[in-house]
């Protein structure tokens, strides 16, 4: 009944877009025009960042290279949308972006109301709290009284108000639109605390004015798998996200790197040569060419490459595997086996 | 034209209906309506079998829902278990406050430097001067910025303040005023100022009725303010003195979060409220002073002579024979920059303000529910500019100059 009320809100716009991302395919979409439209953030450091050439690097990034890489044998055929916190759903549901890889959280809400579906996860991640050394606070049951920045429109926001309200400690908070002025005002002194996820963080601390000034506190308040999203109802290219996320993993875990992959194409293990597309036709079933996984390596790296490369302990960030590492290495990624 | 009328009224049809230009001029209106009408259906239906098809919810179920998250001003009772509803609603008045204050502000200073922009004193005509080709040639948003982050990191931190008279204390948090708490006979006050209200228009009227007869003056102004100011605090005297005022609490010693003000102590203006305001009064302001120039300049000369050789000294001249002939130019355009700073109050979100448009992210993204939010943000902006708009037109309409 409510949805009679629709025709009152002037949907134009989305309306429009809608009908022409529903005409194709988002695969023959991509291949007709020659790329892929990756939504990405607007500067996170490690995950989505354009560096001082104005090239998009990351986590996160890596991920829609990776795809392009499948698809096209090209890992440079993708555009990127930087998008805020609020817009990136609507872009996506709009058909404006063909995938969203844009350190996003996996929620039940999001997955079933949106008409969207999470493809993996490539970064579990957890809600943290950063504060001022001199304050002298060890823990985050100590920010009783707090004034708190974060960003408008994340489930950063709900999580620290369930945190808070849980302990009975009374907060205010202070959210802004974009990370940069999260950061502005946190570096301002606006806020005693910056909450959002802890691989955000250690990320934005580097935009701090003195990074080493500033501690993020142990506790973890929250879980955060962060993963690509595509659109409801093209199940041919969710598999490709899903399984483009897959291959690094298993491409890791078989130990075949972005060096020695040629190498291993001649290798004797069965499960690398399915893998890389000397046996079977894994690739064909998903609508791309048998050495799509084979390309993703080649071109983009394993798991472990993309990771040491943008987030690991060599880089500023310096964040360890931890929980990221493999099943068998004590963490928590574990990809299905290409079979 | 009422010749043509009666003409073509009186003169039996004598072509075909085709050639009547009555018939024609109904059937294209007609057709109009109907095309926009069955756009609007096309646009509508196309939009809810979108949303169908990729199963999007939509619908207005979730305003009721638990919003689940806090916010750093509220006019009225909000915490985390409010709905989204009332967390759109807190959103909606904040609008209204920024709005309303900004507007006034807006309205005094640039007056002021309109003004001011007239004077033959060199030096204060070159400072409005300055003042307004500086402001209006910056963007809004860089404006926000400045007053916000300039400001915030030039004010004490969160555990230091500045006071005035130990009552009015300002700090990085922001400005903290003492909170009046009204008890029982308090009411005695609030029908005071009502009373004082109308016995000021009372008296305004039979001052003006007076001068109008006898040519004698009577200090309405003043005898206003007695009314409006002094009543309300005799009633106060009287009743017992029904309020005390609840200081803000400043804490020295405990655990460091804890330290400085005590959080819902006391008024604090939170430090958003007070830049989002000054940038959009200082913005609009200065093309208020422009309108306020061209309104007076539009006033021939000869009025200004014409006074004087009434009698008149320079500061009436301006206040009865300038400024309310003036206010005919200047009011139209005036609606257009109030419309204008109502509407750039959605800048907000960038400074953490929680307006209308803030407020309304979050729940977008929390819900997903963009069309119906977005909704929401047009026919709000879209009412408040209308109300304003007819506010001043009724306004404008009373101002116009009568023609006798």
């Amino acid at each position: 009944m409510s949805k009679k009320f629709l025709p009152l809100v002037l949907g134009a716009a989305m309306g429009v877009a809608a009908t022409t991302a529903a005409g194709a395919t988002t695969l023959e979409d991509v291949k007709a025009k020659g790329f892929i439209q990756c939504g990405v953030s607007q500067g996170l450091p490690g995950f989505s960042n354009p560096d001082s050439q104005g090239n998009w690097t990351g986590l996160d990034v890596d991920l829609c290279r990776a795809m392009a890489a499948a698809v096209f044998g090209d890992a440079s055929a993708v555009k990127f949308t930087p998008l805020s916190a609020k817009e990136r759903f609507t872009a996506l549901q709009s058909g404006e972006i063909d995938v969203l890889s844009r350190n996003t959280t996996w929620t039940m809400s999001r997955d079933t109301q949106l008409g969207l579906n999470f493809a993996g996860v490539n970064y579990y991640d957890g809600q943290g709290f950063m504060v001022r050394k001199d304050l002298g606070v060890t823990s985050a049951l100590e920010l009783s009284g707090a004034s708190v920045c974060t960003n408008t429109g994340t489930t950063t926001e709900l999580n620290v108000a369930d945190y808070f309200r849980a302990n009975n400690m009374p907060y205010e908070i202070v959210a802004f639109e974009k990370a940069d002025e999260v950061v502005a005002a946190y570096d301002a002194g606006r806020c005693d605390v910056y909450t959002t996820d802890a691989s955000g963080l250690y990320a934005q601390r580097l935009k701090l004015t003195n990074p080493a000034d500033h501690m993020v506190l142990p506790e973890i308040i929250s879980k955060e798998p962060l993963g690509p999203v595509v659109r409801q109802g093209d199940d041919e290219w969710f598999n490709i996200t899903k399984w483009t996320l897959n291959a690094m993993l298993n491409a890791e875990e078989l130990g075949v790197t972005s060096e020695n992959v040629d190498d291993m194409k001649s290798s004797d293990d069965p499960s690398v040569k399915r893998l890389l597309g000397v046996e079977g036709a894994f690739g064909e079933a998903i609508g791309l060419s048998n050495d799509w996984a084979y390309s993703i390596v080649k071109n983009v790296g394993n798991y472990e490459e993309s990771f040491n490369a943008n987030v690991g302990p060599d880089t500023p960030l310096g964040i360890s595997r931890g929980v990221n590492a493999l099943w068998n290495d004590g963490g928590f990624m574990y990809a299905p086996p290409v079979r | 034209m009422s010749v043509m009328e009666q003409d073509s009224a009186g003169a039996p049809a004598r072509a075909s209906l085709l050639y009547d230009p009555k018939v024609r001029s109904i059937f294209y209106q007609v057709l109009l309506v109907v095309v926009v009408v069955a756009l609007g259906y096309v646009i509508v239906s196309n939009t809810i079998t979108n949303l169908e098809r990729q199963n999007i919810a939509s619908g207005w179920g979730f305003l009721e829902n638990t919003a689940g998250f806090g916010t750093n001003q509220s006019l009225v009772q909000y915490s985390e278990t409010s709905s989204y509803g009332r967390a759109l609603y807190v959103g909606f008045l904040n609008t209204l406050l920024v709005a309303a204050i900004g507007i006034l502000f807006a309205t005094i200073l640039g007056f002021i430097i309109g003004i001011a922009r007239l004077s033959n004193n060199w030096v204060i005509n070159r400072l409005a001067y300055c003042y307004v080709e500086l402001v209006r040639n910056i963007p809004l948003l860089l404006q926000i910025f400045f007053w916000y982050f300039a400001v915030l990191r030039s004010i004490p931190g969160k555990r230091d303040k500045w006071s005035i008279f130990d009552t009015v204390h300002l700090n990085i948090g922001g400005l903290r005023l003492p909170k009046p708490i009204w008890e029982p006979g308090a009411e005695w006050i609030g029908y005071a100022v009502i009373i004082g209200i109308a016995a000021s228009f009372f008296v305004a009227r039979w001052a003006r009725k007076r001068q109008e007869d006898t040519g004698q003056q009577f200090p309405v102004f003043w005898t206003a303010m007695g009314l409006i100011v002094g009543v309300p605090i005799i009633t106060y005297l009287v009743t017992g003195m029904p309020m005390t005022l609840e200081h803000p609490n400043f804490v020295e010693t405990g655990p460091i979060m804890l330290r400085g003000f005590e959080l819902n102590v006391g008024i604090n203006v939170i430090p958003e409220f007070l830049a989002l305001t000054a940038a959009l009064s200082i913005y609009t302001a200065s093309f208020i002073a422009e309108i306020v120039r061209a309104g007076i300049q539009a006033v021939n000369h000869g009025q200004t002579e014409a006074a004087h050789a009434l009698g008149l000294r320079n500061g009436p001249t301006l206040r009865l024979v300038i400024i309310p002939q003036a206010m005919r130019v200047i009011i139209p355009p005036l609606t257009s920059q109030y419309l204008n700073l109502t509407k750039n109050s959605s800048l907000a979100v960038a400074i953490a303000y929680p307006d209308l448009v803030s407020m309304g992210g979050t729940v977008l993204n929390q819900t997903g529910q963009a069309i119906e939010i977005i909704g929401i943000w047009m026919a709000v902006y879209l009412s408040l500019s209308l109300i304003t708009s007819a506010f001043m037109n009724w306004y404008n309409q009373r101002m116009a100059l009568v023609e006798r």
